[in-house]
């Protein structure tokens, strides 16, 4: 344990990995809220929005297994137990979603019979029977999750603000996109 | 702001007064707020009177009503199924498979617009045919066609503002005709094609039916050369016009009977063809016919040899979406096309979780 207390940061295959997944979640998130209230823009918004989907459920995926063969820099000593309880639980909540929505979203459309194009040809195969009843329930799901996601990520912001700007623990440091030397 | 974050984690900052943190906090309150904003702004939140796929379908439910289980807008149909039959002409316009020779199974949906899936047919309703062509590896190419020689609106705020026009007065149940003038007023090419359209005899059936793509499309070639493009399935079966006689008195469903009787008999079948636009030719608007000239292909034949009600089709759990293409077509810029496709899933959602209701052609219709 005496070389991860060392180690400050996530490593730089984590942090490219984050950084990455944020600016695509972000532009997801405005795109999906976008494209259901547009006329004009919806088919080159949902052009985006499927292919987009499919490419963070990849990450993902890396993002995931890639974790589980890194260290991980320590919480800051500044917090409590119950901080560190509710932070470990902000993350498993935000894989989970960045996993689910995407495999509902592919999903649905699957139960609508609609295709899933990604780039000219080239696109998925269903994972579910025609049904559209199940559709409705899966694309009701998506929404609330969706939204779901968008106050978890309000809530992640708003944590790493406060350690940062307030408690000034270094928190964010852990995954700057630039290096920060350890002590 | 991020300068702290070079000091190192155990080195910990004198703790901030309190005034400083109450400000530092109504500052992260104030970023929070809005980056929420902003998202809610993208989403419409603010801007109550934006024209919506949601709005749109509201429109229609004001018009028609709420049909459980039914389409918003074209309610009343059969579903068909058959096969599309390519003479390979179509692959010198565009590298879509479905224009190499050759055949491939279609599921389509005859229909009339509104939005009452009990109406009474009539030849003056307009006529939609849906079509799905099944590409092999998954792709496929879905047409949602009408009878009209040209669409009315040339935009979606104009079909819009149409419906509301043409939404019945409370107090008399009827449309308020200085409304409906009042948008004639106002939309002169609304006016220039109903013209169009009124020149056009209606024909007796749907068998004798034309049906036309309306919005233009790009077809793109193997070498990578796009055209503009319209299209139109032009009926084999000989035009009749429609009689004045025409018994819907006797028979509500007296059209789609004859087509069940004549589908029967014999496969149905149109010519696909395929018109060329020329440079100039407008691609944006659909109220316009391309003139007389442009140069004309047969690229296949359709044939339809099966017929369902709605109930055992599966044409109704389809969504005609225009803009479900294989690859070497594209949208055009005309701006119904996306409103369309974000109007036709709006409907398809809505339906998808409402209970079905039984059709107006049942099983039996089509059994007999």
């Amino acid at each position: 344990m005496n070389t991860a207390s060392q180690q400050t940061q996530f490593t730089v295959l984590m942090r490219i990995l984050h950084w990455l997944m944020a600016a695509m979640v972000l532009t997801m998130l405005g795109i999906g809220v976008a494209m259901v209230a547009s006329l004009g823009d919806y088919h080159r918004l949902v052009s985006i929005h499927r292919p987009l989907g499919i490419a963070i459920l990849i990450v993902v995926v890396i993002r995931f297994v890639n974790r589980q063969f890194s260290t991980l820099p320590p919480f800051p000593a500044s917090m409590s137990s119950q901080e560190r309880f509710v932070a470990h639980a902000s993350e498993v909540l935000l894989y989970t979603l960045l996993f689910v929505l995407p495999l509902i979203g592919w999903g649905m459309l699957s139960a609508a019979r609609f295709p899933i194009l990604l780039y000219g040809p080239l696109h998925l195969p269903p994972i579910l029977p025609h049904s559209v009843t199940l559709y409705a329930f899966l694309r009701r799901t998506h929404t609330v999750l969706a939204y779901l996601l968008f106050l978890a990520f309000i809530a992640h912001f708003g944590a790493i603000l406060f350690h940062t700007l307030v408690v000034r623990d270094g928190l964010f440091s852990r995954m700057a996109p630039w290096r920060v030397r350890a002590r | 702001m991020l300068s702290d974050s070079t000091a190192s984690a155990e080195k910990q900052p004198a703790p901030l007064s309190r005034s400083s943190a109450l400000r530092r906090l109504m500052g992260i309150g104030v970023v929070i707020l809005c980056v929420a904003g902003g998202f809610l702004y993208l989403g419409g939140w603010f801007s109550p009177n934006a024209l919506t796929p949601a709005r749109f379908v509201d429109a229609f439910e004001r018009t028609d009503g709420v049909h459980s289980g039914f389409r918003r807008n074209h309610a009343k149909g059969v579903g068909v199924s058959g096969y599309f039959e390519s003479n390979g002409e179509g692959a010198r316009l565009s590298k879509a498979v479905v224009f190499k020779l050759g055949r491939v199974p279609v599921t389509g949906r005859f229909s009339f617009g509104g939005g009452d899936p009990n109406v009474v047919d009539g030849p003056n309703m307009v006529r939609g045919l849906g079509l799905l062509f099944w590409l092999p590896d998954g792709e496929e190419w879905r047409t949602a066609m009408v009878n009209l020689p040209v669409f009315p609106f040339q935009t979606p705020q104009a079909f819009y503002d149409n419906l509301v026009a043409s939404q019945p007065d409370p107090k008399t149940g009827k449309p308020d005709p200085e409304k409906i003038a009042a948008f004639a007023a106002s939309h002169p090419a609304t006016v220039r094609a109903l013209s169009i359209i009124q020149s056009h005899a209606p024909s007796s059936g749907f068998d004798n039916t034309a049906f036309n793509s309306l919005n233009a499309f790009w077809f793109i070639d193997a070498a990578g050369k796009s055209i503009p493009v319209r299209w139109t399935l032009a009926p084999v079966q000989p035009f009749a016009a429609a009689s004045a006689a025409a018994t819907a008195q006797t028979d509500k469903n007296y059209m789609f009977d004859e087509l069940i009787a004549s589908i029967l008999q014999h496969p149905l079948q149109w010519h696909l063809i395929i018109t060329i636009g020329q440079p100039g030719d407008p691609t944006n608007d659909a109220t316009v016919a391309w003139l007389d000239g442009r140069g004309q292909m047969d690229v296949g034949t359709l044939t339809l040899n099966h017929i369902d009600s709605e109930e055992t089709s599966p044409a109704r759990d389809i969504n005609f979406d225009p803009l479900v293409l294989p690859s070497g077509m594209a949208p055009s810029d005309d701006p119904l096309l996306s409103a369309r496709s974000a109007i036709y899933s709006q409907s398809f959602t809505r339906r998808a979780g409402e209970a079905k209701t039984p059709s107006a052609i049942s099983p039996a219709e089509v059994r007999k």
